[in-house]
């Protein structure tokens, strides 16, 4: 299991985000050469990336590199540097077809070869962002093993939607067929960015709903907006020693040689348990055991 | 390499540097101002000249006006801005080691 509470948004054309971004302790960041990088400056936000990458050290962070669409012919040359730079994963816009992992697929292998990188190495994600891209989400989500996640790209849905952003109404149905497809396939589920900086409130409700639905995280754009998303993610102190209770009696049950565990005179089912490990590994891995004592 | 034009790359932001690079008939001139100059000044000089060396650009005026870039960040700008020069797009990726 893999944190990506958190995944932020950094300029490819901005070296002082670049710099700073390991600081603010997301989960993965994700520098971008598409939509944040001017036509004009194409070629330098990839030198950047690619520098920034093959230099400096982002610990355990997960590195995402957001290329260009293939079909712009910007987005194979991006991948011909940043996979040499070996980020962890790939993050390819606007995917409207499983054909279209595939094919981005089979130039990150082709350049896998000739660069000497294991194949299989660089992970991909697919951010979906049209209709036809979400009524196909299942066939994506299930296109390529190295897929580690797919994420909606709400700006471009909601536009080819004829609709606007609103309060969240316009993305049900997008959420609902992107969670499912990716949790069918087994892969992580990523949510859109909020906007609004200034509005923490609409942040923390909006993270609040996506977290309720299922969502591993979400896409953010501001370092401000990682504490209060990674306080929606982690579980209640409640739920979390419930979960320790439930995961004592499966042990006592066990030591018994009884293959049916209770707990307060009701019997744990498998999906309890499988809920009650996850809540714990999620708490585990957000650094907060200090309930245990 | 062949300098062609003047090209640049970079910005003025903080944390950034401009590069500008001209055609010259021989050797590597590097004029530099740089926020950081009595600190950096000789580093930020050499990245320049070595990531030039490195393209095998031998002629070439450059001028560079840094605001605390880090050696990455020169290094990017330095090989974006002699390519633009140069009117090349034979980029050559290294597999990171």
């Amino acid at each position: 299991m893999k944190l990506r509470r958190s995944m932020m948004f950094v300029p490819g054309n901005n070296p002082g985000m670049i710099k700073d971004a390991g600081i603010y302790g997301a989960d993965c960041i994700m520098f971008d050469l598409e939509d944040s990088v001017a036509y004009t400056e194409k070629d330098t936000a990839r030198f950047l990336v690619y520098n920034a990458l093959t230099t400096l050290d982002y610990g355990d962070t997960e590195l995402v590199v957001r290329i260009n669409d293939l079909s712009t012919g910007l987005g194979i040359k991006d991948l011909e540097a940043i996979v040499r730079a070996q980020p962890d994963v790939i993050r390819l816009p606007k995917t409207e077809t499983a054909q279209d992992v595939i094919d981005c697929e089979r130039e990150i292998e082709r350049i896998e070869r000739e660069a000497g990188i294991p194949v299989g190495k660089t992970g991909m994600m697919a951010a979906i962002e049209s209709a036809e891209g979400v009524l196909n989400a299942q066939a994506i989500a299930k296109s390529s093993k190295r897929l580690i996640g797919i994420a909606l790209g709400a700006e471009d849905y909601v536009t080819d939607l004829k609709t606007t952003r609103s309060d969240g109404t316009e993305l049900f149905f997008a959420r609902g067929m992107i969670l499912n497809a990716a949790r069918a396939a087994g892969i992580d589920a990523l949510d859109t960015v909020f906007s609004d900086i200034n509005n923490e409130e609409g942040f923390i409700a909006e993270a609040t709903v996506i977290k309720k639905m299922g969502f591993s995280g979400k896409s953010i754009i501001n370092p401000r907006q990682i504490e209060p998303l990674h306080k929606v993610f982690m579980p209640s102190e409640k739920d979390l020693k419930k979960a320790q209770a439930i995961m004592d009696a499966i042990a006592e049950a066990n030591a018994r040689g009884s293959g049916v565990a209770s707990l307060k005179g009701k019997m744990i089912d498998k999906p309890v348990v499988l809920r009650a490990q996850y809540l714990l590994e999620l708490a585990r891995m957000a650094n907060r055991e200090s309930w245990e004592a | 390499m062949k300098i062609q034009k003047a090209a640049q790359a970079g910005t003025v932001e903080s944390s950034d540097i401009i590069v500008k690079i001209e055609p010259a008939d021989a050797g590597v001139e590097v004029v530099l101002t740089s926020s950081v100059m009595q600190q950096y000044g000789k580093q930020i000089e050499k990245v320049i000249r070595e990531t030039l060396s490195e393209l095998g650009v031998d002629a070439a005026r450059v001028e560079a006006i840094d605001k605390g870039a880090l050696d990455c960040t020169v290094k990017a700008r330095t090989q974006a801005a002699a390519y633009r020069a140069a009117e090349s797009t034979d980029y050559e990726w290294r597999t990171k080691a």
